[in-house]
């Protein structure tokens, strides 16, 4: 079973934010709810349904629509007095055109590489650190912790011409490297390692361990990350889609013809008449990866989104 | 701090010693390995993050060509350009537009989302798994899909408009400051609120039961449980969100750049949704004038900065005074 999403880590701040919480002043009489039944206090009412059901439609929508151009012939099924909302017959033509149009084999490809690296690196370094930071005691640990945790807040994209100079300089200009190299750990995902050492790793367990003489890595390899991996496996994902859908740097660090697959859609965009079949079927293409790991995993990426907040 | 961590970064190599075959005590360069374990981190921070952003300042100081490199010692003579260019005012004009825009009506639908999934729902996994698809998207999908949307000729929004009787004639999304703004802040809110209402979420679920039921029984309605309960107690995440918000809303590139079908970074003819960080794109990348460019990064950076503070402080007072 995946765990539970209902009881994150209680918050410690959370009862002493609440004054007053005992007896709300202000109010003398009670009032009758609407409709009071056998419903508990917090049961979605019809309404609620109506409304998240309109947002689900919005953040769904757009996604719809792209399917729906992507499958017709030509541009005609937008000019029509009526746009269709019904899907045409060509999505395999125009992906066809896609792969014709611009070299998605090698876009993807790369993609790929990149963002494959980068998960495993990350998973490997954020744990090793999660780990130093959750079990192992050291003189400036808990400081150097503040300091990862701080370096989320540094808008670090602003650095963005020296690191394009500093790339170059170390000849990683145009080449992967330049995209795995920068991305290969984050305070993000040591923080987040840290935390799920700390919750799922007693420390008896690192204690027995280390008593009977295993060193640091083999306690780490046979005795923390075996409780960890699940926590890991969330991380390698949340890294791979967002490497996957990296545009800013990737723009400035590939020529076009080594691009992403960010950059390869940019180029279907581009040009004084924009053909949106074409260009339509080339973000369904790229964006079906993605879309798929995250119907396979939506349970577990929930999760991970709610847990990361709720400690973050 | 970079340099502390590279002397760590070092200190593993000393270690691979003899296998540890029942030993009762850890051995002497046992104590290095935990700086071992965290110095990768620290390095890539510091080569790739921290020391590009410091030396942003200096290159901002210099008269600098991306490809021929620094051209002398400039002083402030990069500043004293950008402070004259009224393009930087339109700049940083667009940029505090779209991000006020955007970030205002998504923080408050993400809390008016979280909400409503706050409650006891049939599926509840698929109804958030559902409000977040749309992170997922990156932005360069997002941008391409929204300015099909927001087509002046064959867009879905002016149809619709259209139909229901609100324009008479198609609008032309880009050409307008307003019009841009807006259709840009739709797609930041689009990607993002979701993401925002499941943060917000985490942290409501962490609010005890009781006191909603206590609070029911005493007569107090949905309503004022949520501003006398629910806001105090998440009132740290809420903080969370509108720094985070801050820090990236400013940075606003992929959406304003592909907006634009010529992405050549002018944002528009009259450079109409020209953000600070298109500005900086624009002359790094195409004029190739290193150190302009820097200088508005630098500026961007005190902005950032300052926004970032004010935001927090302002919020942090909000939330104490609806909670009393």
């Amino acid at each position: 079973m995946a765990p539970s999403l209902t009881t994150p880590a209680s918050r410690p701040d959370a009862p002493t934010a609440l004054p007053g919480a005992g007896g709300p002043p202000g109010h003398p009489r009670p009032r009758r709810r609407r409709g009071s039944g056998p419903r508990h206090f917090d049961s979605a009412g019809p309404l609620a349904y109506a409304l998240l059901a309109a947002v689900v439609l919005a953040s769904v929508f757009p996604l719809y629509w792209t399917f729906v151009v992507a499958s017709h012939g030509d541009n005609s099924v937008l000019g029509g007095s009526t746009p269709s909302l019904v899907p045409g017959g060509h999505l395999v033509a125009n992906i066809r055109r896609v792969f014709d149009t611009v070299d998605f084999w090698k876009a993807l490809g790369n993609s790929f590489a990149v963002a494959g690296t980068t998960a495993a690196s990350n998973v490997l370094l954020s744990s090793l650190a999660g780990y130093a930071f959750a079990k192992l005691r050291f003189p400036g640990r808990d400081a150097l912790l503040v300091v990862v945790i701080a370096t989320v807040m540094v808008p670090t994209q602003l650095g963005i011409i020296p690191l394009y100079l500093l790339v170059t300089d170390m000849g990683l200009y145009g080449t992967l490297s330049s995209l795995i190299v920068p991305a290969l750990v984050s305070a993000v995902g040591v923080f987040w390692m840290r935390q799920a050492m700390e919750e799922n790793i007693p420390d008896e367990l690192i204690e027995s361990a280390r008593v009977d003489g295993a060193g640091h890595l083999r306690t780490f390899l046979h005795v923390a990350w075996p409780g960890v991996r699940s926590t890991a496996a969330v991380l390698g994902m949340f890294t791979f889609m967002f490497a996957w859908n990296d545009y800013f740097w990737p723009l400035i660090a590939l020529p076009p013809e080594n691009g992403t697959v960010q950059i390869a859609l940019n180029q279907l965009a581009a040009g004084y008449y924009t053909d949106y079949t074409l260009m339509l079927a080339g973000v369904v293409v790229s964006v079906l990866p993605v879309l798929a790991l995250f119907a396979v995993l939506a349970r577990r990426i929930v999760s991970g989104v709610m847990d990361g907040a709720v400690k973050g | 701090m970079a340099v502390d961590a590279a002397g760590a970064g070092r200190a593993p190599a000393r270690t691979p010693g003899a296998p540890p075959r029942r030993t009762t005590r850890p051995r002497r360069g046992g104590r290095l390995v935990p700086y071992g374990f965290v110095s990768p981190f620290f390095l890539v921070f510091g080569i790739f993050g921290l020391y590009p952003l410091l030396y942003t300042f200096w290159v901002s100081l210099h008269h600098w060509d991306r490809l021929t490199g620094d051209g002398g010692f400039a002083g402030l003579d990069n500043f004293q350009d950008l402070f004259a260019d009224p393009d930087f005012y339109t700049a940083t004009f667009n940029t505090f537009s779209i991000f006020l825009l955007s970030t205002v009506p998504q923080l408050l639908l993400a809390l008016a989302v979280a909400w409503l999934l706050d409650r006891r729902l049939r599926a509840r996994t698929t109804w958030r798994a559902l409000v977040l698809v749309p992170q997922y998207v990156s932005v360069v999908a997002v941008a391409l899909v929204f300015s099909q949307l927001f087509g002046r000729d064959f867009g879905v929004v002016n149809w619709a408009l259209q139909h229901l009787g609100l324009i008479s004639e198609p609008v032309d999304w880009t050409a307008e400051t307003w019009s841009s703004h807006l259709a840009i802040a739709f797609m930041v809110m689009w990607r993002w609120t979701g993401y925002n209402a499941l943060i917000y979420l985490a942290a409501m679920q962490a609010v005890p039961r009781e006191l909603y039921e206590s609070a029911l029984v005493d007569g107090a309605g949905r309503m004022l449980t949520f501003r006398r309960i629910t806001l105090p107690a998440i009132r740290p995440t809420v903080l969370f969100t509108v720094v985070i918000s801050t820090i990236g809303g400013l940075q606003l590139f992929a959406e304003p750049f592909l907006f634009d079908p010529q992405a050549n970074a002018e944002g528009g003819t009259e450079h109409q949704f020209q953000t600070l960080t298109l500005m900086l794109y624009k002359y790094g990348f195409i004029n190739n004038d290193a150190g302009y460019a820097s200088a508005i990064s630098c500026v961007l950076f005190l902005v950032i900065a300052a926004v970032a503070a004010l935001n927090f402080l302002v919020t942090r007072r909000l939330g104490g005074g609806s909670g009393r």
